[in-house]
């Protein structure tokens, strides 16, 4: 077991290289050149181009820079973006945000999710079920930002039920919206897939076997059918807290909140390296940590997986 | 956030060693929402439960540990990834009213957006930063809605007889918010700052017109340089000695990059970019970066611009769509542009108040001058003539941009002094098929026009241009029978790098938005030679003597309307040969809450935000 968790962390050490290099090359790669297009369409100064360029490290060749920030990097120096402000300060503001935001649509789409899927799945075929399943195929099939928009319009504009933009230092009310939109596609997937499992898991033989011994009926669902429904449920969620992190931009733009998509976002268009490969690295530790602990949970779930 | 480090307990972390980041503090806020809702107390989860605990026993009926555990496992995977994660997850909601507001005088919530660059006038070229700025600090000089230029601190500006040289003297008692005067002193050490290329300042370019600044521009020179056209005469009056004649130096004068700095800034820019000390009507509060710019109004000011309301505050948002849709529900006073999604409905949206009205913005496309078939010789201006010819400007300014542009008549704006909507030769930018088919037979007599050649439009994707563009190709297709197309580009930091190392080899968009309200902003640095060849924004090398001949007589005349006679008979040149087709001119378009009174725009297209009042 320990070996294990020792073997998984080393591995993240490569995996975080590897995407570092890469997304800088990426952003290096872009077209177009972040100093140039700081002037606008005023003719450039070419001295004040070079200053700029010298402080930022951005005259010197791509695996130089890179070396560079790397090296800044372990000594937790993640440099400073264009506007001057320390990349570390911009990710501490972005990121509370984000998670507020991230962890509300978890808990939302978790529990819906799971609630619906349950229903759906332990009574196939009744009206509630079709009701939920024509639901779930309404939120896949619709963009986020469609259904966005519509619910900004209709409980913000119209109703005056919830705010219409998150606005400064948002509290629950505030985010209560944008989670329901960000988390809305994947409670559809999770109501799906739930009582998909559902549905398979009652035909099995151990089901049969249960009932066979005469185990009440809400046992055999509980310990038997929930239980083993549980464990691709638990991997989708897993990974998905990492993905309603970084993918949360559509609905931080919508409803205007200043989090790491808004940031990420921002940083591509001004070509800005460092933010958006120091952004990159978190989000790929998140999700590296998040599969982590996905992995170690199936042991809870299912006592025939083991560790070693 | 106001308080990362919140006021609640800090709590203890788990896998705390997996955590490589700076951020490792799991923060619980005083309303204690998130963890409230998931249903589970941090004390609840034990450390050790997050691992796993080998068994021997395979699965059986018995085997399953209880159901509890099983019913809790969505909460329970939360609460581990949220613990793993460590990170905080919520800040403190601080109430944003703004303490110091009386009850008379309201504070207007505006439209912002996080500025570039530090809050320093020379190193602002955006309206982010700029917008706060230009309310932050008075100059010399200051516009009025239409852009009328009237002295502010300057009391008096004199020329000399060929406009090379000015006296400027100031008017006494004005007071930086920090209490230090502005002295002449304020003005030539804030300017010698800015053209300094030591101090990397983006707007430094403004200073090439004063005497002294090539020898800033080179390596290592000291960052406290004086600009050697610049002579202090006493504490109120100095002297400015300019590169070559302008009769429109006062008004460039009114530019964000001529402000004033108190002497704290050279102490430490850096602090005063986040907290800037200046001049004008209001006086600089707080800026918590990516939430809002708090401006109040400043008691002290006795300037042309006197605020009516408490104060401003640049709400910030990234995208103009829910400032729109915050408009429309009141929470946000006014927004100085309208999205794309509403063009069509603003005006007749009874939850908001609308502004619509002829604007500065010019819109067009240039043709580079090594454009084969459309050079600056005969067969390039008859082509480039029916090319303007073809473009039904009223039926893109009603269908496509739903009535938020004005067709161009001529190449400054409305909203600019010395306007004229009859000019020379202004009958080649209206819609005319059949003219616009004889000169391009015309043309095609000089060099013929084959099937294989294709005429191109270039334009960056990521500013709404598509549809105009689109129309543009359409029309000359339909007009002239020949093969036409556009180019987009994906972001405008592509489609700028690729016209100023001059590699675009197509026509391009063009746009210009006035920094002073005069023509000479307009047409010298877009069309004269000495802007060509990447000395500055003449992207398409056009090159005329004639022209150059009227803008620099222009530059030294002694009275504005001679002035503007020049900047006239320049543009009816420009009609003739067409270095860029004007298409548009982008309206002052606007939206403001319902109950805000005073509600205008200016000739910049932004609200006069001073008059604002709610």
């Amino acid at each position: 077991m320990g070996k294990y968790l020792l073997r998984r962390v080393l591995q993240m050490i490569p995996v975080v290289i590897g995407t570092t290099l890469l997304i800088y090359a990426l952003v290096f790669a872009l077209p177009g050149d972040p100093v140039k297009a700081m002037f606008g369409d005023k003719p450039v100064n070419e001295a004040v181009a070079a200053q700029i360029r010298s402080e930022y490290n951005l005259d010197k060749p791509f695996i130089v820079q890179y070396l560079l920030f790397l090296k800044n990097a372990l000594t937790l120096d993640f440099g400073k973006t264009f506007s001057g402000q320390q990349v570390i300060d911009v990710i501490g503001r972005a990121f509370p945000v984000t998670i507020k935001l991230a962890l509300m649509a978890f808990v939302f789409e978790a529990i819906f999710g799971v609630i619906f899927g349950i229903i759906s799945g332990l009574k196939k075929g009744k009206w509630y079920d079709t009701v939920i399943l024509i639901v779930s195929l309404l939120l896949i099939s619709v963009p986020t930002f469609v259904t966005g928009f519509v619910m900004q319009f209709v409980f913000g504009v119209k109703w005056h039920i919830l705010p219409v933009t998150a606005g400064t230092n948002p509290g629950f009310l505030d985010l209560l919206m944008p989670a329901m939109v960000l988390g809305s596609v994947s409670m559809a997937y999770i109501i799906r897939l739930t009582r998909s499992e559902i549905a398979s898991n009652m035909n099995e033989d151990y089901v049969r076997t249960a009932r066979a011994k005469g185990m009440t009926n809400n046992a055999v669902t509980m310990r038997h059918i929930l239980r083993n429904s549980m464990i691709p449920v638990v991997t989708y969620l897993g990974t998905d807290i990492g993905a309603l992190m970084g993918g949360a931009m559509i609905s931080e733009r919508i409803f205007n909140i200043q989090g790491v998509g808004n940031t990420l976002y921002q940083g591509i268009l001004r070509g800005e390296g460092t933010l958006v490969v120091s952004i990159v690295t978190i989000l790929v530790l998140i999700f590296v940590i998040c599969n982590l602990v996905v992995d170690l949970l199936y042991a809870v779930l299912d006592p025939r997986i083991r560790y070693a | 956030m106001h308080s990362l480090n919140g006021d609640g307990p800090e709590k203890t972390l788990l896998m705390s060693n997996l955590l490589i980041f700076g951020i490792v503090r799991l923060l619980v806020c005083d309303k204690n929402i998130v963890l409230n809702n998931l249903g589970v107390t941090v004390e609840g989860v034990a450390p050790g439960s997050v691992g796993v605990t080998p068994r021997s026993n395979i699965y059986t009926s018995r085997g399953a540990k209880s159901m509890r555990k099983s019913s809790k496992l969505s909460l329970f995977t939360a609460a581990a990834c949220v613990l793993a994660l460590g990170l905080s997850a919520c800040g403190s909601s601080s109430s944003d009213a703004s303490s110091d507001a009386s009850a008379s005088t309201s504070i207007i919530n505006a439209y912002g957006c996080e500025p570039q660059n530090p809050l320093i006038p020379t190193n602002t070229n955006e309206t982010c930063g700029g917008n706060p700025i230009d309310l932050l600090f008075a100059k010399l000089v200051s516009f009025d809605a239409k852009g009328k230029a009237s002295n502010e601190v300057a009391k008096d500006i004199s020329a000399n007889s060929d406009n090379t040289e000015f006296t400027i003297t100031l008017k006494s008692g004005w007071k930086f918010t920090d209490g230090t005067p502005v002295t002449a002193e304020s003005f030539t050490k804030a300017w010698s700052y800015g053209a300094d290329a030591t101090n990397a300042q983006v707007s430094s370019s403004f200073f090439s017109v004063i005497k002294g600044y090539d020898a800033l521009q080179e390596k290592g020179v000291a960052s406290d340089a004086q600009l050697s056209g610049l002579k202090v005469v006493d504490d109120n009056t100095f002297t400015v000695a300019l590169n070559e004649p302008s009769s429109v130096f006062p008004i460039m004068l009114g530019y964000t990059a001529y402000a004033p700095l108190p002497e704290s800034f050279f102490k430490d820019p850096k602090a005063f970019g986040e907290k800037p000390v200046g001049n004008g009507p209001y006086k600089f509060e707080s800026w918590t970066h990516n939430q809002s710019i708090k401006l109040v109004k400043n008691d002290a000011y006795k300037g042309n611009q006197q605020a009516k309301n408490g104060g401003i505050t640049f709400k910030m948002y990234t995208d103009v769509d829910p400032a729109y849709a915050d408009v429309q529900a009141g929470n946000l006073d006014v927004l100085e542009t309208v999205p794309s999604s509403a063009t069509t409905t603003f005006q007749t949206d009874d939850t908001l108040q609308a502004y619509n009205k002829a604007g500065s913005v010019f819109q067009s496309f240039t043709f580079p001058s090594t454009l084969e078939h459309f050079k600056n010789d005969e067969e390039g201006h008859l082509r480039r003539q029916a090319i303007s010819m073809s473009i039904d400007r009223k039926a893109i300014v009603d269908k496509v941009l739903g009535g938020i542009g004005t067709p161009a008549v001529d190449f400054t704006s409305p909203v600019t002094p010395g306007y004229s909507d009859s000019l020379k030769g202004n009958s080649v930018l209206k819609y005319n098929k059949t003219e616009a088919k004889k000169l391009w037979d015309e043309a095609n007599k000089i060099s013929e026009w084959k099937s294989s050649d294709k005429l191109t439009f270039a334009y960056n994707a990521d500013g709404g241009a598509k549809p105009v563009y689109d129309a543009i190709v359409n029309s000359v297709k339909n007009t002239l029978g020949i093969d036409a197309a556009t180019n987009p580009m994906p972001t405008f930091s592509e489609f700028r790098a690729a016209v100023t190392d001059r590699s675009i080899k197509s026509a391009f968009r063009t746009g210009w938005q006035p920094d002073y309200p005069s023509a000479e902003n307009y047409l010298k640095p877009l069309y004269s030679s000495s802007a060509a060849d990447g000395n500055g924004s003449n992207d398409g090398d056009y090159k005329n003597t004639a022209f150059d001949k009227l803008i620099s007589q222009a530059a030294s005349s002694s009275s504005e309307d001679e002035a503007n006679k020049d900047y006239q008979s320049a543009q009816e040149i420009l009609l003739e040969d067409l270095p860029a087709v004007p298409l548009y001119y982008s309206n002052a378009a606007g939206v403001a809450a319902k109950g805000v009174k005073g509600f205008t725009m200016n000739w910049k297209n932004l609200p006069v935000y001073q008059d604002l009042t709610k």
